[in-house]
């Protein structure tokens, strides 16, 4: 019997994509949508993974709102974020080197 | 029972500020000199920098210099300056509140200004102190709401939690402003629905469209890169986390900085310049909104964080929500509410009605953690601004 994963949250049944509710380190297991997957970098809360595999061009949506078009085929679990996504109206800036 | 300090033009304020003013970036350290010596007292510096004329920044002063939190003001000019002091004082005596001019190049340099300036703050301030308050309701307050260093949080906790606050004081008669249209790509069809009226509609469709345009043409949106180091991907990302800000009630109007609403409601505040693209970035960081909210008559302002702004504001109380439990576990000193515990099991109401019930505390006289901290930040630049249209204040 699998426990819940309550470290992540789908905000509306139509979202591709799922929310860290908490901050989870690198290699660290979570199950998204029933698949288990090792996290590709340390990720704070507030974070997005790809709830299914989702593919160039379409719609990424969270609370059932359009936020972005994936620049590449995201697969399911992994982190959906400023380099698979890009915003309809205009670019996001990031400079940090912090990791 | 809330009181407040009544002012001439029947608005009643939640602090009773000595303001000290500087006309230009030149008298800006006489200024902070000056109010220095009056530490832990309620003189706040705030000014303008710029030597050239504007009609927003000229009317920004008035509407700041006539708050209703301001009892007094102290303008410090250099003497050089374009700024037209000649009108700002005339402005502020025809409200009934003491005010002096000192120019720097006048009395003889840094010294005997700051000297003629305190002898004016000595004179004013114990009376200000000992003002007599008077009864005030709900419905004589205007609460602002800005959010800043957001993160993937502020859009699930902070931000929704401060819109039921909203809905529950519109309810009850007060004034409640949101704003950073730029902040609202993506959103605009959506919150057009929410007007009062159809002309109403269309033009806070027309602000949000307006903000992009701008962004577009300066290249970069309203988005830093804190913003993404927090999961935020997108702009409309971004935007769909800032409008949850607004509550859920009807939209009754729309400003623009210096525009006071004239009766309760929910109101959006645009921020963004008319006409060409020119001066740069609309507001160059949060306290700039804070002092457009502060204009058009804010008692306190709502700002809620993800990342962990630390900032108050001069003349209004501005409470801290933080969005996100983790920064709040490293910086709860610098927090007045906690609302990352919805992300642990609170329920977002219990956060709403923790945020409602500290606003009448503040304007009771409680304090806020950024006032005990000394936080007094205060900018503004140029900009350039159209009247509003017929259609933003339908009638009542």
């Amino acid at each position: 019997m699998p426990t819940p994963e309550t470290r992540l949250i789908r905000l509306a049944d139509a979202d591709n994509v799922v929310l860290l509710t908490t901050s989870i380190a690198r290699g660290e297991v979570v199950t998204v949508e029933g698949l288990d997957v090792a996290l590709e970098a340390d990720l704070t809360l507030g974070h997005k993974l790809a709830a299914r595999d989702i593919a160039a061009g379409e719609t990424i949506t969270k609370y059932a709102f359009p936020i972005g078009v994936a620049t590449v085929d995201i697969p399911k679990g992994a982190h959906v974020h400023v380099q698979n996504v890009r915003s309809n109206h205009t670019a996001s800036y990031v400079v940090s080197e912090d990791g | 029972m809330l009181t407040g300090y009544p002012r001439s033009d029947g608005r009643k304020g939640i602090r009773n500020v000595l303001v000290i003013a500087y006309l230009v970036e030149c008298a800006h350290h006489v200024a902070r000199e000056i109010a220095l010596d009056y530490r832990g007292r309620e003189v706040h510096v705030i000014g303008f920098p710029g030597c050239f004329p504007n009609a927003y920044s000229q009317r920004m002063m008035e509407a700041l210099c006539t708050h209703p939190n301001v009892g007094g003001v102290l303008l410090i000019s250099l003497g050089c300056e374009s700024f037209n002091k000649y009108q700002l004082s005339r402005v502020v005596e025809a409200s009934g509140r003491p005010v002096a001019t000192v120019t720097i190049q006048g009395v003889g340099g840094t010294r005997k200004a700051m000297a003629a300036g305190r002898a004016f703050v000595d004179e004013h301030l114990p009376r200000l102190e000992q003002s007599e308050r008077v009864a005030m309701g709900v419905e004589d307050l205007v609460i602002g709401t800005v959010c800043g260093g957001s993160d993937g949080t502020s859009g699930l906790t902070g931000n929704p939690a401060a819109g039921l606050s909203f809905d529950r004081l519109v309810a009850e008669g007060a004034a409640c402003i949101f704003e950073e249209t730029g902040e609202l790509i993506g959103c605009e069809h959506v919150m057009a629905e929410r007007a009062v009226a159809p002309g109403l509609a269309e033009e806070l469709r027309g602000a949000v469209e307006k903000a992009a345009r701008y962004y577009a043409t300066l290249g970069y949106g309203s988005f830093a890169s804190g913003n993404a180091d927090g999961g935020l991907t997108t702009i409309e990302e971004k935007s769909l986390g800032a409008y949850a800000k607004s509550g859920s009630g009807p939209i009754h109007g729309m400003l623009k900085p210096g525009d006071v609403p004239p009766r309760g409601g929910l109101y959006l505040l645009d921020v963004i310049p008319d006409g060409e693209v020119r001066f740069g970035f609309p507001n160059i960081n949060d306290n700039a909104e804070i002092a457009e909210l502060m204009a058009c008559g804010c008692h306190m302002t709502y700002f809620i964080t993800g990342r962990g702004s630390v900032v108050g504001s001069a003349i209004s109380p501005v409470i801290k929500i933080a969005a996100n439990p983790e920064m709040y576990a490293r910086m709860s000193e610098d927090m007045d509410v906690n609302a990352g515990r919805v992300l642990q099991g609170t329920p977002l109401a219990e956060v709403g009605t923790e945020i409602y019930a500290l606003t009448l505390a503040v304007a009771g006289g409680h304090r806020t953690v950024s006032e005990d901290l000394g936080h007094q930040e205060f900018i503004m630049g140029y900009k350039t601004f159209e009247p509003l249209g017929p259609a933003c204040l339908p009638a009542a």
